[in-house]
């Protein structure tokens, strides 16, 4: 122990032990150090992403169907518009259903079943993407006798509902209440108040959950290995196996062929910048819009 | 126009109605997958019974099915990916939240977040040209000279094994533990700190007593949350874990998971059993990721809510 807490005991604090302090200063270092730890995989992977894509992306890429083996060329555009149309088949789906499920557990469902419904979503928001698969394989699949980008988009969809539905309820339950006593005063009816009052002053909030629940699915890529399957050619029939970004990518690069493996540098790319690109683009229409409550 | 007229009472009950059937579909949803799973996998069941998780042969043209290897992949590259990021993630968040100068704040939780929104199967990219190659060149070497007499590092370094899957789902999970973590830092009381500070105890101590001990079970409910991520992730693993169906103490030995097995052979299967058998692991997936996160759940509201009674809700 120091000595200087004897002499003038009321007055001074004893210095903090050597031991404490040096402790202190090395977790201090041991926490930068996992954040710099952390990092690093982060900047590695968008700068290897940037770096083997930019290379290979070119304009055969992005207008081209995949060539056979060996032949040089070919692109990916036909997986792109494929993504595309799964996504918009997923959306179909899920977003209403999502939002409505948020509405009822918003303005309904302060109640036992309402937690109930609640903490489904919860679970349901945890079940591994590929069991995801195996049910859309088995509701959709195993009817039509074939792969589909229907089964793709339902499988897609499973997974939007609830993230769509857990943030519709919490923007619906940030809008004042007093809002919705006003439209009741003005003899609005209750259904029509959560339509035009409530759902639409949190119409940013609602379309920042959906593009949340969109971004996460787009990328997917186990629940459509044996629901959309995945496609060579152009395809745009819901009832056919159809090409999409994710399963292109992974085929591409688990293949021994150089020049698939700089292909599937470039899907990725693509991929992010898309994801990217569709969730910047609609916040940004909704920071424009009429409704600022973002 | 009476469905829609001025009083809105039919209005109201129809709409009420259209809401109510569209948050059964989210109970129906779940209810599906279980009837599906369980549906399905019924031959595996009576075939195999208890036996099927303890058998080790996966031989699809003798139909001989045992789900050992793809559960013991499953457990030990979940546990490898949790030794690994459960120390990173609370460093990150404890940092963020306790540390960091004010500015730093947001944008270093925006870059862990955006680790978040890399899809799977880029990670899994990225694993196969960078991550693998760097093991094999230089991690792997290291450790068999250093920590060879363990058993767990032996063998040829080839880069694709249990070790890469472990660490890639290492860097997938810790965006969901650091964020849980530090949610739940931020909402312990600030007079627990001034108190420590108070009582002469320096930073790290304050952060250690005072907030990280009340923080406790929060965090626990962060690391299971990583769990249930880490259990059911797939491509990534897929990609890099080598997909042999083995049990090998070896970290370098290649591996199989549950996850792995169903993205790879599900499409391929070629008979009934081979199916049920498949979706027989399917359902083992889904009911331990489901426990695994309702335990998480419950953890975690019982701090961020203050109210353990909900969390039974």
């Amino acid at each position: 122990m120091p000595e200087a807490g004897t002499t003038s005991a009321l007055h001074t604090v004893p210095p903090i032990a050597l031991r404490r302090r040096v402790t202190d200063h090395v977790m201090t270092g041991v926490a930068v150090l996992t954040v710099i730890l952390v990092l690093v995989p982060l900047f590695a992977i968008f700068a290897y992403l940037v770096y083997r894509g930019i290379g290979s992306i070119n304009w055969a890429f992005l207008t081209q169907t995949p060539k056979p083996v060996g032949e040089a060329g070919g692109g990916m555009a036909n997986a792109i518009v494929g993504s595309v149309f799964i996504l918009a088949l997923a959306s179909v789906l899920g977003v209403p259903l999502g939002v409505g499920a948020g509405i009822y557990l918003a303005e309904y469902g302060r109640n036992r079943f309402g937690d109930g419904i609640r903490f489904t979503a919860d679970v349901l928001n945890g079940v591994p993407s590929i069991v995801i698969g195996i049910v859309a394989y088995s509701i959709v699949v195993l009817y039509q006798k074939h792969f589909s980008a229907t089964a793709g988009g339902v499988a897609l969809a499973i997974m939007m509902i609830p993230t769509i539905t857990r943030t519709t309820e919490e923007m619906l339950l940030l809008v004042p209440q007093a809002l919705r006593e006003a439209a009741y005063g003005l003899g609005i009816p209750r259904w029509r108040t959560t339509l035009s009052i409530t759902l639409r002053t949190a119409t940013s909030g609602v379309i920042t959950g959906i593009m949340l629940a969109f971004a996460r699915v787009a990328g997917e890529t186990a629940p459509l290995l044996f629901t959309a399957f995945g496609n060579q050619f152009w395809n745009l029939r819901a009832d056919q196996p159809t090409a999409a970004l994710p399963l292109q990518i992974f085929n591409y690069a688990i293949s021994p062929y150089d020049e698939w493996h700089r292909q599937a540098w470039a899907g990725a790319l693509v991929l992010i910048v898309l994801i990217v690109s569709a969730v910047a683009a609609v916040r940004f229409a909704v920071r424009r819009g009429t409704f600022g409550a973002a | 126009m009476k469905l829609l007229g001025p009083t809105g009472e039919v209005g109201d009950q129809v709409f009420k109605i259209a809401m109510l059937l569209c948050g059964l579909a989210v109970l129906g949803t779940l209810v599906l997958i279980v009837y599906e799973l369980v549906l399905r996998s019924g031959p595996s069941w009576h075939a195999f019974g208890f036996k099927f998780f303890a058998g080790r042969d996966w031989d699809p043209v003798n139909e001989k099915f045992g789900a050992l290897p793809f559960v013991y992949g499953t457990l030990v590259s979940s546990l490898l990916a949790l030794i690994i990021a459960v120390p990173l993630s609370i460093g990150v968040a404890v940092f963020t939240t306790e540390m960091c100068p004010k500015v730093l704040r947001g944008p270093l939780s925006f870059f862990v977040e955006l680790l978040a929104a890399i899809p799977s199967v880029v990670y899994g990219l990225w694993a196969i040209f960078v991550l693998v190659p760097i093991l094999s060149g230089y991690v792997e070497p290291f450790l068999s000279k250093t920590l060879g007499w363990t058993g767990l590092f032996v063998g040829p370094p080839y880069g694709i094994s249990m070790l890469a899957a472990g660490i890639i789902l290492a860097i997938m999970i810790i965006p969901i533990i650091s964020s849980i973590t530090r949610e739940v830092l931020m909402v312990v009381p600030q007079h627990q700190r001034e108190a420590a500070l108070a009582l002469g105890a320096t930073r790290w101590e304050m952060i250690r007593v005072g907030v990280l001990r009340n923080a406790r079970a929060g965090i626990m409910g962060g690391i299971i949350l990583g769990l249930g991520r880490a259990l059911g992730e797939t491509m990534a693993v897929t990609m890099v874990i080598g997909n042999r169906p083995e049990i090998a103490k070896s970290l370098f030995a290649p591996g199989y998971t549950m996850a792995s097995v169903l993205a790879n052979e599900f499409s391929e299967a070629t008979g009934d059993l081979n199916l049920a058998a498949l979706i027989e692991i399917g359902l083992a997936l889904f009911l331990v990721t489901i426990v695994v996160n309702a335990l998480a759940r419950l953890l975690v509201w019982t701090v961020t809510r203050g109210q353990p009674s909900r969390a039974n809700a």
